[in-house]
């Protein structure tokens, strides 16, 4: 009785099995340097797929560096700051840290410069990292991956953007619609909507393109939000094409059947990974990366000409 | 002749008037007329100020708006009546499309069992929340605070045990998808404009709610705990079992609300949902409900909700500032609520 109700409730389609069929990620055989403690602090709010494709990729390096890697996040800058001083408490042998909030965390950074700590700073704050003391930064320059998306949007022949921040306050939100700004020949628009509640993005971009039928792009700043924009598009009958930063599964599905334009890719995995080995390559070999300046991870502009190769990356959560 | 047909009509003018004037009172006292009123305010003034307001495509947008507020706004009116608080609610919501969809997709089962197995654990969540506020006797912002926490904890920390990243795998390609956003989150065009599903939904939990607050004893119930739940119990109310009653609506609703939020995006960030609670509590309050409890109505908090989605959408058609949105969204509120309370003490006056 139950296994027939189990075979009934079973979908032969989709699901984990189908998801099993196909897969294959696979691990690797470290290095036999001492075992390291590496703290990384970023400034990531609860449940973000970005700082989760970060995460992964320091983990990656963290296995093949043999190094212990111990990640906490607070988007509160003073919080943050906190999680820096545990990290010094602890006298970790490395520390990876974001600098989206470089007034509350940059003293922090100095402590643990002055306390003897190799710093790696990732994501944001290039202009920071090396008066704190820290030995690289690895990141994407928000403004110059804006100025990328505007001269795209310039190609594609579009005349007035969207840029949709989900995060309002957001420092590096407002540098990416800046720098589309800045090379973009159209007229840009901002419109803040509140990223944790998807049905009132859909419904405030509809209202927009509702009001505004001008618009002709729309550009999303994070993945998660580029598929509900395209929705929104749908359902009003607009014409406007999505674009939008940064990349999931959903993005390069999106990409593939043409309701999402392009996107730009800055490569979160990299900037995990990078980070991790750049301090072992520091302990191991006193290497320094990015002879003083910023190393890019970004920006790389993603079409419907990329998508067979990114698909089964983002499928498994590391683009 | 016309002599007497005119008497006869002042006669029956007479009676329209008595008849009006009771009506009028009868409005007068109800608790959503405030609401009703401040809706009709913050109509008119989008009417004027944006262009695009008044379409009936504009009008399907704001519905919608509303009626993912107000389908959480209704239970959680009805709790306020009941005198408590749930702080669970905006974290609920993600809770129950996370396991709807991480059900279905790690048993690879028919989606409908997820949705099934959702339902049982959001409303064991409600269960929680309502045993241990009549076991403790702590107050419900303690308790709920509590249940949020984790629930926003439990959503992180299962999700990317679970899934291996922050968001669920999309079931779209999975067996009882199409139906299932057929229930959840279809539209319905009417007029040639596109509503979404969500404002029947909205509509039903109004009805239903309306209906067992004012015409069954469970209502009376209701009432009667918020208003005072010890004088409540002298007369013999179960206020527990009405209390966890009302927890169980609240989560009833939360897995409405869940079950969209999966089937209209397909997959589920789990970081989703913080911060609605109170958006949910600001539409039940604007909608006439008291914080103190015992008085309130469904309708006024749909009124209520409908309020917020004119106001955020409102704001997005009339074009203004983005920078500024949240000061006028807050400004407008407590416009609309102050002319609320105004109207009600006017009522009480006459």
């Amino acid at each position: 009785m139950t296994a027939a109700l189990l075979a009934a409730g079973c979908s032969s389609t989709g699901g984990k099995k189908a998801a099993e069929r196909e897969s294959g990620a696979g691990g690797g055989k470290g290095v036999d340097t001492p075992r390291m403690d590496i703290a990384m602090v970023s400034h990531s709010g609860d449940g973000d797929t970005f700082w989760d494709i970060v995460q992964s990729g320091a983990k990656q390096a963290a296995v093949k560096d043999n190094v212990r890697l111990d990640y906490s996040h607070d988007e509160a800058g003073p919080q943050q700051a906190q999680l820096v001083q545990t990290a010094i408490d602890k006298k970790v042998d490395g520390l990876v840290v974001t600098l989206a909030k470089p007034d509350a965390v940059g003293p922090a950074v100095r402590k643990a410069v002055e306390a003897g700590i190799p710093v790696v700073t990732i994501n944001s704050g290039a202009e920071h990292s090396a008066k704190l003391g820290a030995l690289s930064h690895i990141g994407q320059d928000e403004k110059i991956a804006g100025e990328a998306v505007g001269a795209e949007l310039n190609a594609r022949g579009h005349e007035k953007a969207l840029c949709l921040i989900h995060e309002q306050g957001n420092v590096s939100l407002d540098e990416r619609c800046a720098g589309v700004a800045d090379t973009f020949d159209g007229e840009v628009d901002n419109l803040n909507v509140d990223g944790t509640n998807m049905p009132d993005v859909e419904s405030s971009v509809t209202a927009k393109l509702q009001s505004d039928e001008d618009v002709d792009t729309v550009v999303a700043l994070g993945a998660p939000f580029a598929a509900t924009a395209a929705k929104a598009a749908d359902a009003t009958g607009s014409e406007a094409e999505i674009n939008t930063f940064d990349l999931n599964a959903k993005v390069v599905a999106g990409l593939k059947d043409g309701t999402i334009g392009f996107a730009v890719d800055q490569q979160p995995y990299l900037q995990g990974y990078e980070a991790v080995d750049a301090l072992w390559l520091h302990a191991y070999n006193a290497n320094e990366l990015g002879g003083g300046r910023p190393v890019l991870t970004g920006p790389a502009i993603v079409t419907e000409k990329d998508v067979p190769r990114l698909e089964k990356y983002t499928g498994r959560g590391t683009r | 002749m016309t002599a007497t047909s005119s008497t006869k009509e002042s006669a029956e003018e007479l009676d329209e008037r008595l008849v009006r004037r009771s009506l009028v009172r009868g409005a007068m006292s109800r608790p959503e007329l405030g609401a009703v009123v401040g809706a009709l305010a913050v109509f008119v003034f989008f009417s004027v100020v944006a262009d695009s307001f008044l379409e009936t495509s504009s009008l399907s947008t704001v519905l919608y708006a509303s009626s993912t507020i107000g389908i959480m706004a209704v239970p959680v009116a009805l709790l306020m009546i009941g005198g408590e608080f749930d702080l669970s609610t905006g974290v609920m919501v993600t809770s129950s499309a996370l396991v709807s969809s991480m059900f279905s997709y790690q048993m690879t089962a028919n989606v409908w069992v997820g949705i099934g197995v959702s339902l049982l654990v959001t409303l064991a969540i409600g269960v929680f929340n309502g045993v241990m506020l009549s076991r403790t006797k702590l107050p419900s912002f303690i308790i709920t605070l509590g249940t949020f926490l984790m629930l926003t904890g439990l959503n992180l920390g299962l999700t990317k045990q679970i899934s291996g990243t922050v968001s669920t795998k999309s079931i779209s390609d999975m067996e009882g998808f199409p139906a299932a956003q057929k229930v959840f989150a279809s539209q319905l065009t009417l007029f040639d404009v596109d509503f979404q599903v969500t404002i029947l939904w909205w509509f039903g939990l109004v009805a239903v709610a309306t209906w067992v607050l004012l015409r069954t004893r469970a209502g009376n119930w209701i009432f009667a705990v918020g208003g005072g739940s010890d004088a409540a119990r002298a007369v013999g109310v179960p206020v527990a079992r009405t209390k966890i009653g009302l927890y169980m609506g609240v989560a009833l609703a939360a897995w409405i609300s869940g079950q969209h939020l999966l089937f209209n995006y397909d997959v589920v960030q789990s970081g989703e949902g913080v911060g609605n609670e109170l958006i949910y509590i600001a539409a039940a309050v604007i909608g006439g409900c008291l914080l103190t409890g015992g008085y309130g109505s469904a309708v006024g908090a749909a009124v209520g909700a409908f309020i917020f989605g004119m106001t955020s959408k409102g704001i997005v058609y009339a074009q203004w500032e983005p920078d500024w949105f949240k000061f006028f969204l807050g400004a407008m509120l407590l416009l609309a609520t102050l002319l609320n309370a105004w109207i009600r003490k006017r009522a009480e006056a006459s």
